[in-house]
């Protein structure tokens, strides 16, 4: 290598004529495209081997019986049964229903709660850096542990949480378990994904808000427009593409959402909060299906991949009015 | 001259060495740099292997190392390494029901030809062990593990409570008869709702702590001691693998509806998802009458300063209306076959299974199998729950140990918390469901599965 950077005309002690100008030859032979292949292979070849290859390795291992706690057993290739398996298992749809309720409720909630809480940060008051810092420490957490307390928090004998709607409504605080009971335990898991990504998506408003020159509101002023006025006319529409943006990150993320959920729950009481990550979890490390579990992951896979697709072009369209 | 000086230090150093090494006892160690890696759950008879081990490593001069996982990750992290075939642990203390995978897989050494030679015989470990922990197939001669640690459910009680006379009276008034350990789950029930929500020394308490943790194995480990009681079995005996009308036979299902009685009537609330440590949890801040829990545990709760000593009961699983079982646990030592110190991971073993190491194993917190420790004439006098332990290790009866264990006991937990915690269908359908799910992960495993 040290050879090929060296200038042409240098002397390089110790290396025959013929040897330099066979190296001079060489990088003068290599052209901008080769080098810049050679500067992005190492790249190319982690990727391939950390990215492309495990996805190609998963792929075949979805066509087969594979089940790595009986790997005794001859590898059989069972053609597409894995996937008929899967899409003709109610208890995976219900799973799916489960992930989908989940997933479009936080974010729905985190989209009205990030937008209203920008809205606010975007004001300047006094203590506005320390609000700012407060309203973005949850999402600078590790969610397990978040995941962790918030367990404590619910605990129904001496969890604070228990006590504190007790104060307000009356209700024994350990009359009620906010992770044990159908009814209770889906919204505890929304409430605590929106309590550590509402801020994310106040950041991304944020942007979004500031991203507004001053001069149309100076304009909508001297038509007297009113404040709501200016929200709907100016504000809302140009930070729809912001909001579809945070609303994109999040329904990927919360899609995938296994930690926290895993943590407070683990997907009980019996499989009310069992989301599609833990159906794939269980089925790829406790029961190690290893076929029927990759072809999950790529079912999984082609619906979050397909779904995104479909919502940038959507997001494009936005973007272009 | 300098040289000599150098030459007279360094003499002197390694013989003061020496003699330092000789006193500590890890000369040999030191000197052969041998080590041993033995993995294991993170708990209390953990604590209890590793004091005994120091006597192993003084002996032997070979270091002990240890890989101690908590519970919860116990069977993901060391399945994972065994199916990698990692080279982690030389020595594995593994769970009762993977003796089957870890045979069919090749994970663990086959001892039998060990066992000749250095004359270690199977018939001086408690019976029930052997198969628990030692045998695939179960029965056959074919030994994969030397029992280790022996233990089951049984049950723990406040002594204190139930010998109060104001209590007493109560009890009798109410149900016409003394208040003492229950002998069935009837007798359990009434106990346990009499202690619910009654106050003592001014505080609330509730009648009982069961299992019913979602994500391993807690609300399966639970609920078969009382499906065992009831009439449940895993399969037909004269018919292996046949399991419609034996796992789902009505009794079956009054076992099931029985245990969700219990979780309703009698538990303290928020424990939906409650497994060992919240148990232990539990009757050491005084918030229940009794507790089911692993006879591992109490030694420790035995010494607990609050509820310890005098204050605490034992008893055996209670009997139900056809039957007295209880749930083994417990786990037999192996060899893992990836391990590049087999040799010396077999003197280990070898080393273990001598009675005087088994009788300090006892003394220490860890609980022997080895019938010249359990049959002695003075072990009932051992410990306050030595009777009740003996007694059930008399009486129990374990999960599959099939090579497919994980899926089977990831179906059980799924059906029976969704009954007994989510209220989802009736106990009949859980366990027609349960049926449906086993015959599948069997048919997947090229079993022959009769209907009926």
């Amino acid at each position: 290598m040290t050879t090929i950077l060296q200038p042409d005309d240098a002397m390089i002690p110790g290396v025959s004529e013929p040897a330099k100008s066979r190296a001079t030859r060489r990088v003068r032979g290599l052209s901008d495209r080769a080098i810049a292949w050679l500067f992005v292979a190492p790249t190319i070849a982690l990727l391939l081997a950390i990215n492309i290859f495990p996805l190609v390795w998963m792929i075949r291992l979805s066509f087969t019986s594979l089940n790595l706690s009986m790997s005794y057993l001859p590898l059989r290739f069972v053609g597409l049964d894995n996937f008929t398996d899967i899409l003709t298992d109610e208890d995976v749809w219900i799973r799916l229903q489960t992930t989908a309720q989940f997933v479009i409720s936080s974010v729905a909630l985190q989209v009205v709660i990030g937008f209203g809480l920008a809205l606010l940060i975007n004001r300047q008051f006094r203590g506005h850096s320390f609000w700012t810092t407060m309203i973005l420490l949850p999402m600078m957490l590790s969610p397990a542990v978040v995941g962790n307390f918030w367990t404590l928090l619910f605990q129904p004998q001496i969890g604070p949480f228990n006590y504190l709607i007790s104060l307000f409504t009356g209700v024994p605080p350990s009359s009620f378990s906010m992770t044990g009971e159908v009814a209770l335990a889906p919204w505890t898991i929304v409430l605590v994904d929106t309590w550590m990504w509402a801020p994310y998506v106040m950041l991304i408003c944020l942007a979004g808000l500031r991203s507004i020159p001053d001069y149309i509101y100076e304009a909508a002023e001297v038509d007297r427009a009113s404040a709501w006025r200016q929200f709907w006319s100016i504000t809302l529409p140009m930070t729809v593409p912001f909001l579809m943006l945070a609303v994109l990150f999040r329904a990927i993320e919360n899609f995938k959402m296994f930690d926290m959920v895993n943590l407070l729950t683990s997907g009980g009481p019996g499989s009310t909060t069992e989301l599609v990550s833990i159906t794939l979890k269980r089925a790829a490390f406790e029961k190690w299906r290893t076929g029927y579990s990759s072809a999950l992951a790529i079912i999984l896979f082609v619906t979050v991949f397909g779904a995104a697709n479909i919502y940038v072009k959507v997001l494009n369209k936005v973007k272009q009015r | 001259m300098r040289r000599l000086k150098w030459l007279g230090g360094a003499v002197t150093s390694a013989v003061l060495g020496a003699a330092a090494l000789v006193v500590t006892g890890g000369g040999e160690a030191a000197a052969q740099g041998k080590q041993l890696t033995l993995c294991w759950a993170a708990w209390d008879p953990a604590n209890a292997l590793v004091e005994l081990g120091k006597d192993f490593t003084k002996q032997s001069g070979i270091e002990m190392k240890y890989e101690f996982v908590p519970w919860t990750s116990y069977a993901d992290r060391f399945l994972n390494e065994l199916n990698s075939h990692g080279k982690l642990c030389d020595l594995i203390i593994g769970d009762s029901q993977w003796i089957g995978g870890a045979a069919e897989n090749k994970w663990y050494v086959k001892l039998n030809d060990f066992f000749d030679k250095e004359k270690i015989s199977m018939d001086d470990f408690v019976q029930a062990t052997v198969v628990g922990y030692s045998q695939w197939p179960k029965n056959s001669p074919n030994y994969w593990a030397l029992p280790a640690m022996a233990d089951a459910v049984g049950w723990t009680y406040r002594k204190d409570w139930f010998s109060r006379p104001e209590i007493q009276s109560a009890f009798k008034a109410k149900y016409g008869r003394d208040l003492a350990p229950p002998k069935t789950y009837d007798e359990l029930k009434d106990i346990a709702t009499f202690f619910q929500g009654r106050e003592i020394d001014g505080k609330k308490v509730y009648g009982a702590y069961i299992f019913t943790e979602r994500g391993s194995e807690g609300i399966t480990m639970g609920v078969t001691n009382v499906l065992y009681n009831y009439g449940f079995s895993y399969d037909n005996p004269k018919k292996p693998y046949q399991m419609q009308g034996v796992v789902n036979s009505p009794e079956a299902a009054k076992g099931l509806e029985f245990y969700k009685e219990l979780y309703k009537c009698c538990t303290a609330p928020g424990m939906t998802n409650a497994y060992m440590q919240e148990g232990l949890d539990a009757f050491k801040s005084g918030q229940v009458a009794m507790q089911m829990n692993w006879f591992a545990f109490f030694p420790g709760l035995y010494k607990d300063p609050n509820v310890g000593g005098d204050k605490i009961g034992f008893f055996v699983n209670p009997a139900g209306p056809n039957g007295h079982f209880t749930q083994l646990g417990g786990q037999g030592i192996s060899v893992v076959a990836t391990s590049d110190h087999k040799d010396d991971a077999l003197a280990y073993i070898k080393w273990f299974a001598q009675p005087p190491v088994q009788q300090k194993w006892w003394q220490l917190g860890g609980y022997s199998a080895l019938k010249a420790v359990v049959d002695a004439p003075d072990f009932p006098k051992s410990a306050a729950f030595a009777p009740q332990f003996l007694e059930s290790m008399g009486i129990v009866k374990d999960f599959w140990a099939e090579p497919s264990y994980a899926q089977l006991l990831l179906d059980m937990q799924k059906r029976v918390h969704d009954y007994v915690v989510a209220d989802k269908g009736t106990a009949q359908q859980a366990l027609d469901l349960l049926v449906k799910d086993w015959t599948k992960v069997f048919k997947e495993q090229g079993k022959q599965v009769a209907s009926q």
